[in-house]
């Protein structure tokens, strides 16, 4: 341990006897350090970014839709039976514990009139003020409609800000009542600017009611309501679109007995909604929401183990999925360019070090004739190799380091320091040293003492 | 009793085809203590003897016992080992390295001994040796700030840094003036008679030759028989000397 110290002083002032070569011969190590350290604390900046704006984007979001209407053979594609209801809705937000809001949504289609101006927004959702919690949203003037709202089916709604520029221009909307079909509804809020999504729709075109006014107001529609509730026989006769769909007639669910009803007396479900968007507390729980979601709605919608799921769950995870690949491309390019230039400065380690190894050979000479072993040898210009890149590390991960601040403070990039960036290059660095010092030590180490004595 | 005894040492060096065979038989026995010169025409094969005798080369053949040990047999490790610990090793050149104190020049051997010296004490033994050759106030110079003789004498100290019982010297003075010479003799007949090192030089000057109590003469790579009685110090047992066997 001690003639190992020793080994590492000596090489030192090796080093040191020669310090402008010594620096010169670091500086591929450095660069290439620096190139890593900086590209990946940038890196690192960039994907907090891409993740924020994933989560922006909804990547928590999860959407829960309806199953599929099959019948005799032909499938009627997503949501051709409604079987979800706000009650579920309520049942998620509050029971599952991996998810921090939900809301259900109804969504229809419609002119939107006011004054001499009219305008047919691309989305007419109906929900819950949960709604831009789900989608992390927040608003610009006025204030979302309140629960109390949905429950009274108030005709207030807020409104995206394409919608505000193409109806209101600069006049200021909140306040104001615009007809949005046949209703007549007042604007109570405008949303904050969210921009196109990842599909290049824009977000912005939207217009946002309690679900109820939009179901029983706007659209009139009753949808298929009896078509999914399990124990209908108020609506049935009544309702003639019935026959429009289907499904009817289908047994969604066991059909409990009579004795069975009367200790569990359910109260008819009257209402349907198109889909439950729901947001779990973080990307990662997204999995358990999906699963605690899938066995709160198997429960509640009474589904027997061999029956398939009358809903569908979806989520974000392949947008997400997609984005971070793109990410991870970039960064394994970087890599390949770091671990180039540092292959580079190894190159320029070995030589100098084959040079200083033939400049020395009177010196290593002299260290075998008063008693160094070719080991000793080996390890002294080894270890002065490893010295020598793991400065040219040191300096590197400071100059990288240096290149993100001046990053961040002068183009204003986001970046983020990288411990694991750092532990990587120190090990790397002393991994070049070895493996580009190895041949030169190994060289020296074979010398003969009377030959590299005599050597002029 | 005896330090070193050669049993007909030959050294061939191979140039391509030729063969140039330089030692022809070299059998010589030194005794503890004793300090003896070697002398010969230049081309006569001193400094390969000395090389062999350093554990820096091999012989071609031949026995070569050192304190009993054979030395001849070792591997390279294990001669690393002898040079570090029996023998200091004087050069004409003085082989000093550059740009490295006085100091540090001494202490340099002991990065390679096993026995642990403390870095203070290192440097302690260093600083005491420094002081013995009369550089008590040159510890810090490099040698391009050091006189020629001040630089051998450095190297003597290094050469003495792990208390050699042998001190072997090629050509000592060579590179120096006739008055430093005999300060660099002088410090060798000290060490011989203080400290009871065993020192063997090469030399052409005729005049330290006769300085040493023993002279042995090489001539055409075999020991030639000795002149003028010089050879009154010799143990009997190495009388094969004389007799060199092709
Ligand atoms: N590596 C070698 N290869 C071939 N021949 C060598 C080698 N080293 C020495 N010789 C030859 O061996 C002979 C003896 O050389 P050596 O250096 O021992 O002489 P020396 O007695 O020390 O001479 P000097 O007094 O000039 O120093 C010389 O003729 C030289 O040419
Ligand atoms: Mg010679």
């Amino acid at each position: 341990m001690k003639s190992f110290f020793r080994t590492f002083k000596t090489a030192g002032q090796a080093l040191m006897r020669n310090i402008t070569r010594s620096v010169l011969t670091c500086l591929g190590i450095i660069i290439g350090i620096a190139a890593v350290i900086a590209m990946m604390e940038i890196g690192n900046g960039v994907s907090a970014l891409n993740a924020k704006a994933i989560s922006g984007l909804g990547a928590n979001t999860i959407m829960i839709m309806p199953g599929t209407a099959a019948s005799g053979g032909i499938t009627f594609g997503a949501g051709s039976l409604l079987t979800l209801t706000p009650q579920d809705c309520d049942a998620i937000a509050q029971e599952c514990p991996a998810i921090s809001a939900a809301a259900p949504t109804v969504s229809t289609s419609a002119q939107l009139i006011y004054a001499n101006r009219n305008w047919v927004p691309m989305q007419i959702t109906g929900t819950t003020p949960a709604y831009l919690d789900v989608r992390a949203w927040g608003l610009d003037e006025g204030s979302m409609f309140t629960d109390q709202d949905v429950r009274n089916s108030a005709k207030v709604c807020i409104i995206g800000q394409t919608i505000k520029r193409q109806l209101f221009g600069d006049e200021d909307p909140i306040g104001r009542e615009m007809r949005l079909g046949h209703v007549s509804i007042r604007v109570v809020g405008v949303l904050q600017r969210k921009g196109a999504n990842m599909m290049g729709r824009d977000q912005d075109d939207l217009l946002i009611a309690p679900w109820t006014t939009i179901k029983y107001r706007v659209s009139g529609s009753t949808g298929s309501a009896s078509a999914a509730s399990s124990s209908s026989s108020v609506s049935d006769a009544v309702n003639t679109l019935n026959n429009l769909y289907p499904s009817t007639g289908v047994q969604l669910y066991p059909v409990p007995s009579a004795s069975q009803q009367a200790n569990t007396p359910q109260p008819v479900r009257f209402t349907n909604i198109n889909t439950i968007m729901a947001s779990a507390n973080s990307t990662q729980e997204i999995p358990v929401a999906i699963e605690q979601v899938t066995q709160l709605l198997r429960q509640r919608h009474r589904l027997r183990p061999d029956q398939p799921d009358d809903f569908q769950v979806r989520d974000m995870t392949e947008f997400a999925n997609a984005l971070g690949q793109s990410t991870s491309l970039i960064s394994n390019l970087l890599l390949i360019v770091a671990t180039i230039s540092l292959m580079v400065g190894g190159v320029g380690i070995m030589n100098i070090m084959l040079v200083s190894v033939t400049e020395r050979t009177r010196e290593i000479g002299l260290r075998m004739a008063v008693g160094a072993r070719s080991r000793d040898i080996l390890r002294q210009f080894i270890i002065e190799a490893i010295l020598l890149c793991l400065l040219g590390g040191a300096v590197g991960i400071l100059l990288g380091r240096g290149v993100s601040l001046l990053a961040r403070w002068l183009a204003h990039f986001p970046t983020a320091i990288s411990i694991p960036a750092i532990v990587a290059s120190v090990v790397v660095a002393a991994s070049v040293g070895l493996i580009f010092g190895f041949y030169p030590a190994w060289k020296a180490s074979r010398l003969d003492p009377i030959e590299a004595l005599r050597y002029e | 009793m005896e330090l070193i005894r050669l049993d007909n040492i030959t050294k061939t060096y191979h140039m391509g085809e030729i063969d140039v065979p330089v030692l022809k038989g070299v059998s010589l026995s030194i005794a503890k203590g004793e300090l003896a010169s070697l002398t010969g025409a230049s081309g006569s094969g001193k400094s390969t003897l000395m090389n062999i005798l350093g554990c820096l080369d091999r012989p071609t053949s031949g026995q070569y016992w050192l304190d009993g040990q054979n030395v001849a047999g070792m591997s390279s490790d294990q001669r690393a080992l002898v040079r570090n610990r029996s023998i200091g090793f004087v050069f004409q050149n003085f082989n000093l390295l550059p740009r490295t104190s006085a100091l540090h020049q001494v202490i340099m051997p002991l990065a390679y001994t096993a026995a642990e010296l403390s870095d203070r004490q290192a440097r302690q033994r260093a600083q005491a040796l420094l002081e013995r050759v009369g550089l008590g106030d040159r510890m810090d110079h490099e040698p391009s700030q050091l006189s020629g003789g001040q630089q051998q004498r450095v190297a003597i100290a290094r050469a003495l840094i792990n208390k050699p019982p042998l001190l072997l010297a090629d050509e000592p003075t060579g590179n120096l003036d006739s008055h430093t010479s005999q300060e660099v003799l002088e410090m060798f007949h000290q060490l011989n008679e203080q400290e009871g090192i065993t020192v063997l030089l090469v030399t052409h000057d005729p005049t330290v030759a006769a300085s040493a109590r023993r002279t042995i003469h090489i001539s055409d790579g075999l020991i030639a028989a000795p002149r003028d009685g010089q050879d009154q110090f010799r143990l009997a047992g190495a009388g094969s000397a004389e007799v060199p066997t092709r």
